[in-house]
């Protein structure tokens, strides 16, 4: 417990509840034009409209985009998931020298900024003929991907007390056995923290879906790109309420289980 | 365990072995290879680094990408340090409201955010009309597509990404001792000053170097804030490519971004340990 006398000023909090509202404000201001009866970006003028969450429905666009992100997004999740959990489980399995250097060798996708990739990526996917393409994409959003199932698997299995596999053992548990009853149970938010944000990372990933998609491929975020760059029309900020609204609901999603593992 | 411990270390690198290999094939072989061209397109050499020091266009780039990581992370940084002590030492319920209005944004994608300071910023924008109904302005303040919407859109994107190493640092620091200088009739300025401020330094150290590698090389908020005019890094390489294509150029210049961003790394590494930056000071 902080002590009254160490509690920061008024003034401190006043001021750090500005800053966390600048922040906030200004993607609470979207709801508002999103409900405007006007063509252009601007508040309601005379009343409220939902023309434009009812464009998004009708028009051509937008729904296959947003089929085309969430089979990608999961798609991509799913193999980084498998791929970096089994990482994370061998490294820390393997110890050592050589599996610090896997895992950091591992993370490079998500330090190196993307558009570097997207250079590379782009070139290789030319020559293996998969430009444009599902498999393409869903494997560079893998590749992306995987540094985070891995970080956080990582730190899962950072606290797990060896011991209780070896006790395990003893009681005459086999392998399988025991990664299903021991191990899986304890890493098991992590996995899904990772998956989360594996799949956060391709439902917003643009740079690279700029190189290696074009026709075929149309993802959200290029979609929405598309639309700031060309005609800013207020559609695009009836998508960004609803992306902003999913966002808060992951996150809440995120929280709750945190607090459940924490309790 | 049952198993010796290079049974155990084998079947370790078994199961590592898919996600090595895919990154191998995937990732780092495609990116070695597009590196590589920068020493070699369009004729093999150090032609396209002597562009570093004869191409104003080039330079121009990289002056105004270090400018805006500098004043981003000089901005982000202490609003960012405010966020963290708030949430590490205020009452409950600032703390809830405080960390939500980190991690909400951190959630919502760098487009969106863009778009959200677009329909803010432009001329005909919320800001524009506000003012302007105030009658403070008579002509809209040319507020994006130059360096300031830039820093506005990098400011609100970086905070929270600030707030999370500064909120690592603080939690390890013991509250007590600050408690002992107040009890010992330090000011609360001065118990601050002297106890708080320099044992979360290491975390300013981090926060800093954090909030420098993902503006230095981020590309969606500079693309649509900056309009063209004003083009950092990621933006440039971008067009190399895709507009002229000149590949040497384009490569060069991501070497750039890669040895920049593994020094910054290699940086930041120091600091990260929690282990470590307890034993700083």
């Amino acid at each position: 417990m902080v002590d009254q006398g160490t509690r920061p000023t008024f003034g401190v909090q006043a001021l750090a509840v500005v800053v966390a509202a600048f922040l906030l404000v200004p993607l609470i201001f979207v709801l508002p034009i999103s409900l405007t009866d006007r063509s252009y970006l601007s508040l309601p003028s005379e009343g409220l409209s939902l023309a434009h969450y009812k464009a998004l429905w009708s028009d051509a666009a937008w729904l296959p985009a947003f089929g085309q992100s969430v089979v990608i997004g999961l798609v991509a999740t799913l193999i980084a998931t498998v791929a970096g959990t089994l990482c994370a489980l061998g490294c820390w399995r393997a110890g050592g020298r050589i599996s610090s250097s896997i895992r950091a060798i591992m993370v490079l996708p998500a330090v190196i900024p993307p558009v570097v990739y997207a250079l590379g990526v782009y070139r290789l996917w030319i020559d293996l003929k998969i430009l444009d393409t599902y498999t393409g994409v869903i494997l560079a959003h893998a590749m992306m991907g995987m540094p985070y199932v891995i970080i956080t698997v990582s730190a899962a299995l950072s606290g797990f007390d060896r011991r209780l596999e070896a006790a395990a053992a003893g009681l005459g548990a086999g392998p399988v056995d025991r990664l299903r009853l021991i191990v899986l149970p304890i890493i098991a938010p992590g996995i899904f923290s990772g998956a989360l944000f594996a799949f956060l990372s391709s439902w917003d990933e643009l740079i690279v879906v700029l190189f290696i998609a074009s026709r075929n491929i149309l993802t959200l975020p290029r979609q929405i790109w598309d639309g700031i760059n060309e005609d800013l029309d207020p559609s695009i900020a009836a998508v960004a309420v609803l992306l902003i609204v999913f966002s808060a609901l992951l996150l809440f999603a995120d929280q709750t289980l945190r607090k459940r593992r924490q309790g | 365990m049952g198993e010796t411990k290079s049974a155990a270390a084998r079947t370790g690198l078994l199961l590592a072995a898919p996600a090595l290999l895919l990154l191998l094939l995937f990732y780092l072989f495609p990116v070695g290879r597009v590196l590589s061209l920068s020493v070699l397109e369009p004729t093999p050499g150090l032609g396209n680094y002597e562009m570093l020091f004869t191409s104003s266009g080039i330079q121009a780039v990289l002056s105004a990408t270090a400018r805006i990581c500098l004043i981003t992370t000089a901005i982000a940084v202490p609003l960012g340090y405010l966020m963290a002590y708030v949430i590490t030492i205020g009452s409950r319920s600032m703390r809830t409201f405080m960390l939500y209005g980190v991690l909400l944004p951190l959630w919502v994608s760098a487009l969106v955010r863009s778009f959200v300071w677009v329909t803010l910023l432009q001329r005909r924008g919320l800001v524009n009309q506000f003012l302007q109904s105030l009658g403070v302005i008579d002509q809209p303040l040319p507020l994006i597509w130059n360096e300031f919407g830039v820093i506005v859109g990098m400011v609100h994107y970086m905070i929270p990404y600030a707030v999370l190493p500064l909120l690592a640092s603080m939690a390890a620091i013991d509250i007590r001792l600050v408690e002992a200088a107040r009890g010992m009739g330090a000011s609360r300025g001065r118990a601050f000053r002297e106890v708080f401020l320099p044992l979360s330094m290491p975390g300013i150290a981090a926060s800093a170097i954090l909030v420098l590698i993902l503006t230095f090389g981020f590309y969606t908020t500079p693309a649509i804030l900056g309009g063209g005019r004003t083009m950092m890094i990621a933006q440039y390489i971008t067009t190399q490519i895709l507009v002229l294509p000149r590949w040497g150029v384009g490569a060069m210049l991501a070497t750039v971004l890669v040895v920049v961003t593994i020094a910054l790394l290699l940086l930041l590494s120091r600091f990260f340990d929690p282990s470590h930056s307890r034993t700083e000071r």
